[in-house]
């Protein structure tokens, strides 16, 4: 296998569009070809060369080809786009659209990726050890096909709207994610290890989402159907089911109706916690309330600064009416 | 204005009946001319083909459901647009371009006339802000009568001056250009959660049928002698077991005699046949009933047809049939927009992807071709795709290469997944009928500008006609490769509007002189029709009168084809 080391010489001052860094556009060129290759800048078109140093050649193919991406990347869009084969090593972070629509192959960022990570992506392994922002594997804007198949990988925390409109594969989120995961999906699997933040599978008609953690509000079209067995890891573990989205059309196979599927691990403490909506406490006790007064002595302080402080404290979720009386309180 | 002549090339003119002679065609003035003078220049199209410029009979390419297709797809644009050029503007999308790439596709593949074939008078505005953005071609609208309140009412009560006073005026409000007809009585029973599945359904509220709908706006047609015909799109569009309804619509036209003052020979067009020539009961036992639809038109000359061709690609459905787009998403659970029409109609619009491995999608694609090449008459049979309902209008090449060979379509054939399958239910197999290209110069120029009444000005090289002309680098005696008909016709050589060279080697090198046709059928609106339109507007629009009509300003080219009665 051959290997092309790109590195970041020149930050671009605006976002660089390089959906030319993949094996496909590299297989067969050597270090001064792969450096002619275009890259867009806004309205302008640059080479590669201009902001990237070469070094190596690709190889007689795509599945030949491994890129090793290293520098400050962070304003890199589009590394590894539509690639069908071969390896791409990412060593910081980069921007949208990495390993969007990718078919094949492997990349690997050691760090963070921003929206639209491998939307629309139909096959091979996308790897990150950072966190993913909003739209992983989800589909392009308007669009009805969202990840397909593959798998997705993130260590780290992922943003809202993850896996919009999946249809197939496989994505694997270590931390936490924010709302809206799996919207619209139609199949695939999707794991996260952390707590989901709400809206889980709404208007999914297919499909299986665990989640190992907390879900903060389940979604009031989904319905408890009991335990279940299911295999996670390769071992068998039992799981609270629920199944829905009970407001959207759903196929059948041998006579059943098919739903989209959620799994919460029975044992864990949080898949309790789960299945009822959790009621914050609403009240301080006396002595918390003296806390407040001295923090609070001498100052006008906001609503807003007030109830930030209370929450935080006390993990007590006060309304802001409340608050703004207690602060009438406090003045008296 | 410069003259040009186009010297020896292979010309196909049905209008002056020239079937491949080397010929030389001069054009002088922005007219076809007898001859010109030595300072013309000269264009060499040895070895190529010479054919006036091709009229488009229908099309959706401007209006409100069309833009809002554009707004709803951003996914039909990803990685199609091309920045801007020398002479032309940043231009993209696929189904549905933006405007400008719908001027410049049209005017390399050699066509410069477009009829848009839905407008609903309510949008009329926005059809002409639309048609006057895209440039090259001419173009005109039809504005849609199939279930407009007013022609119910005066149908329903045989008040036909009455009729053909309203759609006087509504043409010349909408700088409207014909009769179209949706779903007649359907799109307004969608109003009501129904739908007019045969000719005999009544509307509700209205008690009228669609066969009386059609005759009514027939009859009126013919009364006011407008130049193009009623162009229908009957009920029940795109179901299995269509095709008797389709010839129940037909048979409303049977022995009626076209009258007008514009060669016009026909008095019913029946618009995207493949979508109506279906039997079966479901979509198990689907198949072609294009021999049944075939024979009624090769019996029936007072009518023509459009094809309305399946490409196989994905494209977006967008018709004034609300009824049928809200059966079509719950078939393929795509996004679906929606939109009823006030007095005058309704529409919608559902992506699909027509693919070649599902049977349905392939028996569909076969019946489009069968039409065509079961159909006798090149005259009265035309190449469309309802773009872009069957497929982009940019597919038209690969239409004319599937229509001229037969190697090409039985390949195909063999190559679907279900082949078996789709052989079994369609009749293309046993088809080995290539089209000339003297029938595709029928097909794509002389007959549709005569279906239209536009006879004496486009779709021909008779001197005196406009000079619309188109040269493609194909000789049809060396063929080698079917794929060169499509190569050809995608790009032409060169293109003529009006006289202007507007397209050379394949690329657009002038923007033209665009003009709106519309028809001013000049019948005075009688005292009655005037009350009844400001009672209406008074209690049903949600429009004032005054910001109905479509003021000059939307039409800054126009081209009026006056009716004298």
């Amino acid at each position: 296998m051959d290997i092309v080391k790109l590195t970041l010489t020149k930050v671009p001052g605006l976002f660089l569009e390089a959906e030319n860094i993949t094996p496909d556009h590299f297989a067969g060129k050597n270090a001064q070809q792969i450096g002619e290759l275009h890259v867009h800048l806004g309205n302008q078109t640059a080479k590669i060369s201009d902001y990237f140093s070469v070094e190596g050649k690709g190889g007689a193919t795509a599945a030949d080809t491994r890129i090793i991406v290293s520098g400050p990347t962070d304003k890199v869009k589009y590394i590894g786009m539509k690639m069908t084969a071969g390896e791409i090593e990412i060593q910081g972070n980069t921007d949208m659209y990495t390993a969007a629509w990718m078919a094949g192959g492997k990349i690997h960022v050691k760090g963070n990726v921003d929206s639209f990570c491998a939307i629309g992506m139909t096959g091979g392994e996308f790897i990150v050890d950072g966190n993913a922002k909003n739209y992983l594997g989800a589909s392009y804007r308007g669009d009805w096909r969202g990840m397909q198949g593959g798998k997705i990988i993130v260590k780290g925390n992922a943003g809202s709207d993850t896996a919009t409109f999946m249809n197939g594969g496989t994505i694997d989120i270590g931390g936490n994610v924010d709302v809206h995961l799996g919207t619209h999906a139609e199949g695939g699997k999707i794991i996260v290890r952390g707590d989901a933040k709400g809206r889980v599978g709404g208007q999914m008609v297919k499909g299986d989402i665990f989640v190992l953690g907390q879900v903060e509000r389940m979604m009031p079209t989904y319905i408890y159907k009991g335990e279940e067995e299911a295999e996670l890891d390769g071992k068998k573990q039992l799981f609270k089911v629920w199944i829905g989205d009970m407001g959207e059309r759903h196929g059948k196979r041998k006579g059943e109706i098919i739903y989209g599927k959620i799994y919460i691990p029975s044992d864990g403490a949080e898949g309790i916690a789960a299945a009822t909506h959790v009621e914050k406490k609403k009240k301080l006790t006396e002595k918390q309330l003296d806390k407040v007064k001295e923090v609070f002595k001498d100052q006008e302080p906001t609503v807003q600064q007030v109830r930030t402080y209370i929450f935080d404290s006390f993990d007590v979720d006060m309304k802001p009416m409340q608050v703004s009386r207690l602060i009438e309180g406090l003045k008296r | 204005m410069s003259e040009y002549i186009i010297k020896n090339g292979k010309v196909y003119d049905p209008k002056t009946g020239i079937k491949g002679d080397i010929s030389d065609v001069c054009i002088k003035n922005g007219k076809i001319a007898e001859k010109v003078s030595s300072k013309a220049k000269i264009i060499d199209a040895k070895g190529k083909t010479v054919m006036a410029g091709a009229v488009e009979v229908h099309a959706h390419v401007a209006g409100p459901k069309v833009n809002e297709g554009r707004n709803f797809r951003p996914e039909d644009k990803l990685f199609t647009y091309q920045p801007t050029g020398k002479n032309t503007r940043m231009a993209g999308g696929f189904s549905i371009p933006t405007t400008f790439k719908t001027g410049y596709e049209y005017a390399k593949m050699g066509y410069t006339t477009v009829m848009e074939a839905a407008m609903p008078p309510l949008y009329a505005r926005h059809v002409h802000e639309e048609i006057k953005d895209t440039p090259i071609i001419d173009e005109g609208a039809f504005p849609v009568f199939g279930n407009n309140w007013f022609v119910f009412e005066y149908l329903k009560n045989d008040e036909m001056d009455n009729v053909c006073a309203y759609i006087s005026w509504l043409l010349r409000a909408t700088r409207g250009y014909a009769i179209k007809i949706v779903n007649p009585g359907g799109s307004e029973a969608w109003g009501w959660g129904e739908n007019c599945a045969t000719v005999n359904d009544p509307v509700p509220y209205f008690d009228i049928t669609p066969a009386e709908i059609v005759k009514g706006l027939l009859t009126a047609n013919e009364k006011m002698g407008l130049p193009h015909s009623i162009h229908i799109h009957s009920n029940n569009l795109g179901n299995p077991g269509n095709f008797e309804t389709t010839l129940d619509t037909l048979k409303i036209a049977e022995g009626v005699r076209p009258d007008n003052k514009f060669g016009r020979e026909q008095v019913l067009h029946h618009t995207h046949v493949q979508f109506h020539s279906y039997k079966g009961d479901n979509w198990a036992n689907f198949e072609s009933g294009s021999k049944e639809i075939a024979d009624y038109f090769n019996k029936n000359k007072n009518m023509t047809m459009d094809l309305g061709c399946v490409t196989l690609d994905e494209t977006t459905t967008m018709t004034a049939d609300g009824p049928f787009e809200h059966h079509l998403t719950s078939l393929n659970h795509l996004k679906w927009a929606n939109v009823d029409v006030e007095l005058e109609t309704s529409s919608g619009i559902v992506p699909y992807v027509y693919d070649p491995n599902i049977k349905v999608c392939a028996i569909q694609w076969c019946i489009g071709l069968e039409l065509g090449l079961l159909a006798k008459d090149p005259m009265r049979t035309f190449i469309t795709t309802d773009h872009p309902n069957a497929g982009p209008f940019t597919r038209y090449p690969r239409i004319m290469k599937w229509l001229m060979s037969d190697k090409t379509r039985q390949n195909m054939l063999k190559g679907f997944k279900n082949s078996d399958k789709v052989i079994a239910a369609t009749n293309l197999a046993s088809i080995d009928r290539e089209l000339t290209m003297y029938e595709i110069a029928q097909m794509t120029r002389a007959g549709p500008a005569r279906s239209l009444g536009l006879y004496n000005i486009f779709g021909g090289l008779a001197p005196g006609m406009d000079a619309d002309v188109a040269v493609f680098n194909i000789d049809e005696d060396r063929i080698e490769d079917p794929e060169d008909i499509e190569k050809a016709f995608s790009a032409a050589d060169c293109v003529f509007k009006s006289g202007t060279m507007v397209v050379e080697n394949g690329e657009v090198i002038s923007n033209g002189n665009k003009r709106t046709l519309w028809v001013d059928a000049k019948i005075p609106m009688n005292q009655q029709v005037k009350r009844d339109v400001q009672m209406k507007f008074l209690k049903f629009y949600s429009m004032n009168l005054n910001n109905y009509e479509v003021s000059n300003h939307y039409v800054p080219n126009p081209y009026v084809i006056e009716v004298d009665n």
